[in-house]
């Protein structure tokens, strides 16, 4: 059987979810994954409008192949319940959890999404869970969150809401929150799960998004949530592999096809050796770029 | 009996005959007429006119010069619109005109803009009986839609404006003409001044052929005034006013990329579809709009030329301060400039001989030896509606009311290999891709290719960008495909309800009519 082909979470557009305009047009712009958000981005007394919209739009707008999560507010708030409700039944791709800080505040939010979807005779497997780190509280439990269940499958970092809680100002350079981008990475790394970098605020500087992208790459993400469709690209294209990159890949790939034909298990490559990880790798590279491993 | 109405080559009916503009012919295809080689229409000769040595063409002001051009009831004054929205010639000229008491004027300006909407009150006291322009928008709009031009509008568009001038059907009694910067036996520019404004292109025919011509200027100049966009030769008077108009609306600062992301989106997507196509590749000529997404394409095909180390030919058309900066750049050898839209744009036609001011004629009339859009490559053009057959709709809104321009659409449309119309397929709850739409300005088999953020669609006809284009990763649907989701999303849309009675007629470049525009029911 072939190996499901992993979605690219490059770049994930949040678009608040009481703007009719913006979420009708969510599926065109290009982005990996859309965000419709009910949490921070809609003022209280816009929350049951935004839910009713989000839960109307989820039914009626085609998002193409777009991944679609929703953020719902936290469960300890008096919306979160009411958002889950609205939101579960409709099964999207994903739940964004904002501000996770335990496991304990995992299993209680599993504990409602299951009651809700054995209510509406849905599988429990079907829609993930999307955990954001907010707190210093969360990114010190981040490893066991990420593992503590298969419904987890991204972890996410909320620069804003973790340098206020910090203490700190959130500088361009994110330095106040390096430690945490690159825990939160490791967390993921370990469960083989993705993790999604925080959003560029300054919507005009170009370059500096697509520098603060590509050192978002080096580093371990596997995208990064962007805040005006107008980042997109620039998003996607760092998180791209580079032209000498997919010709190293397919080199590798290539050359691992025709090791594994002669029954090698490590060959070489210009005297670099290669083996099972530096294959994996190219693969992943090769999917990334979306080549077609049949025409290589 | 001789026939009262033809169907014309898209199916619309045409009256054979309107009172006040005369017999009309039907569209019968973008190149049917052309095809002969010769217009079959007899043009009427340009005055001869004669001036003795030294007399002055000095008038103290604008009632004097057009008291010397011989007004009367039932002439035609002609204006043209480089001012855009800033401009005040019109309307000054229009005003003393009517304290004359001048009546049964036909206005014909290459295009009217929100700065003339203080003549509605001259239609309504048939002042004004007639129009042609190739825009009308604003009140002036609203208020030939709902019935109260005495004679239709006839919407031409800028090469076809040239050709009625020819034939006479547009006959200019009182050509006025403003200018930047004039001296005192009239030659005439745009492109220096405080007020200024660049290319004086679609002024050049009435000058030409106009039994009167009235330069009105802000700034009049020792003499001689260089470069003489208008020469002297042509004109009898020259006005100095205090103002010829608002400089801030008349030539915007630098123009700015749209920050829409959805105009941004669609641009993306159309340069995708220009960078792929056979067309980009050394020597393109180009020519984009002046806003919004077609502008946008501008952006991205200039980074595209520069990463693949392309040089173009020419760009055309309606020049931007991001025109100027693609020649500065090399990536362009010359602009072909009939009308400017900046500031930078009207020092950059002054000081580089690369940046050439065309007439219109030069520019888009059909019936010549060759005007410039017959060389033109690549098109990108913007769209109020478009039908399933690729017409398209520039003049008319989602309510039938006139709005809009027909202006090069379909000069250029016609003369370009690759005609890209970019817009969003919906704009708030209004279909934009429709099956039915309320008028056609351009037809559709002059129409290539349609960018919106849902899809391209490519015209059938088109086999061979269709195989261009079917190994690359463009997201390309049919246009009854993206219809039909459009539908989907915004509905039904209730047909606008007309009277009768025909309000304006829409000329093809070629002097035939594709469409007539019915008055909108109260």
């Amino acid at each position: 059987m072939a190996k499901a082909k992993r979605k690219n979470r490059r770049s994930m557009l949040y678009i608040p979810g009481n703007n009719p305009a913006m979420l009708q047009n969510g599926g065109v712009y290009g982005a990996d994954c859309v965000l419709l958000d009910l949490e921070d981005a809609v003022a209280l007394n816009q929350k049951d409008a935004a839910r009713i919209l989000v839960r109307n739009m989820l039914q009626n707008v085609d998002y193409y192949n777009c991944e679609v999560s929703v953020r719902v507010n936290h469960i300890s708030t008096p919306f979160g319940l009411a958002d889950l409700e609205e939101i579960v039944p409709l099964q999207p791709d994903a739940i964004r959890f904002p501000k996770t800080e335990s496991i304990q505040e995992l299993a209680e939010l599993i504990r409602i999404i299951e009651e809700i979807e054995d209510k509406h005779n849905l599988p429990h497997d079907k829609m993930k869970i999307h955990a954001m780190i907010e707190t210093a509280v969360g990114v010190q439990n981040v490893y066991q969150i990420a593992a503590y269940s298969k419904r987890v499958d991204a972890i996410t970092i909320g620069g804003q809401d973790l340098t206020a809680d910090m203490g700190i100002e959130k500088t361009k350079d994110n330095a106040g929150i390096d430690y945490a981008r690159k825990q939160i990475i490791m967390a993921a790394k370990a469960n083989g799960i993705d993790a999604i970098d925080t959003v560029f605020a300054d919507v005009d500087d170009e370059e500096g998004l697509r520098e603060e992208t590509l050192y978002a790459k080096k580093i371990g993400f596997s995208g990064k949530a962007v805040i005006n469709p107008r980042q997109i690209d620039i998003v996607n294209d760092a998180f791209m592999p580079t032209d000498e990159e997919i010709r190293k890949a397919s080199k590798i790939y290539r050359g691992w096809v025709k090791a594994k034909a002669e029954g090698l298990g490590v060959f070489a490559i210009d005297g670099k050796m290669i083996d099972a990880p530096v294959f994996a790798r190219a693969e992943r590279v090769l999917e990334i770029a979306n080549v077609d491993l049949n025409t290589l | 009996m001789s026939k009262t109405k033809y169907i014309n080559k898209i199916g619309i009916e045409i009256p054979a005959y309107i009172e006040g503009i005369g017999a009309l012919q039907p569209y019968s295809g973008s190149f049917t007429k052309l095809k002969k080689g010769i217009m079959e229409e007899p043009s009427i000769p340009p005055p001869n006119k004669s001036i003795l040595p030294h007399k002055s063409k000095l008038k103290k002001s604008i009632k004097r010069a057009i008291q010397a051009c011989n007004p009367h009831d039932g002439m035609t004054i002609s204006f043209h619109h480089h001012l855009r929205g800033g401009d005040a010639v019109l309307m000054q000229v229009m005003e003393v005109i009517a304290a004359m008491g001048i009546k049964d004027i036909t206005l014909a300006s290459s295009s009217l803009t929100s700065a003339h909407d203080g003549i509605v009150p001259m239609i309504m006291d048939e002042t004004i009986t007639g129009i042609f322009s190739s825009g009308v928008r604003g009140e002036l709009g609203l208020t030939i839609s709902h019935g109260h031009l005495k004679k239709p509008a006839v919407i031409h568009s800028h090469g076809g404006r040239v050709r009625g001038v020819h034939t006479g059907r547009i006959n200019i009694d009182i050509a006025v003409i403003a200018a930047s910067a004039s001296d005192e036996e009239g030659n005439a520019t745009g492109s220096h001044g405080p007020s200024a404004f660049g290319s004086l292109g679609y002024a050049c025919i009435d000058a030409r052929y106009a039994k009167n011509v009235i330069v009105v200027t802000d700034n009049l100049v020792e003499y001689p005034c260089i470069p003489p966009s208008i020469p002297q030769n042509f004109v009898d008077f020259v006005v100095k006013v205090d103002s010829i108009g608002d400089p801030k609306k008349i030539a915007t600062g630098t123009t700015r990329i749209t920050k829409s992301p959805l105009d941004l989106r669609i641009a993306k997507l159309a340069s995708e579809v220009i960078t792929k196509s056979n067309y980009f590749k050394d020597g393109i000529s180009f020519q984009v709009g002046a806003g919004g997404a077609s502008l946008a394409v501008a952006k991205f095909i200039r980074t595209a030329m520069k990463e693949k180390q392309i040089k173009g030919s020419f760009l055309l058309g309606g020049i931007t301060s991001y025109g100027v900066d693609m020649l500065n750049e090399g990536l362009f050898r010359a602009i072909f400039d009939v009308q400017s839209f900046d500031a930078a744009v009207s020092s950059s036609i002054l000081n580089n001989p690369n940046h050439v001011e065309i007439p219109a004629g030069y520019y888009a009339n059909p019936y010549n030896s060759g005007c410039v859009i017959n060389k033109l490559d690549v098109v990108v053009l913007g769209a109020l509606e478009i039908d399933t057959n690729f017409n398209v709709n520039v003049i008319t809104g989602s309510e039938g009311d006139i709005r809009g321009a027909s202006g090069g659409h379909s000069d250029t449309a016609a003369g370009a290999h690759m005609t890209v119309v970019v817009c969003p397929s919906f704009r708030g709850r209004i279909p934009i891709i429709k099956k039915k739409i309320n008028n056609v300005v351009t037809p559709g088999e002059t129409i290539d290719v349609v960018v919106t953020e849902r899809g391209i669609c490519i015209n059938p006809l088109r086999k061979d960008l269709l195989q261009q284009f079917a190994q690359s990763n463009l997201q390309i649907r049919t246009i009854e495909d993206l219809e039909e989701e459009v539908r989907g999303i915004c509905g039904e849309t209730k047909p606008v309800e007309y009277e009768d009675r025909i309000v304006a007629v829409v000329e093809y470049r070629d002097g035939t009519i594709i469409d007539v525009i019915k008055q909108i029911k109260e």
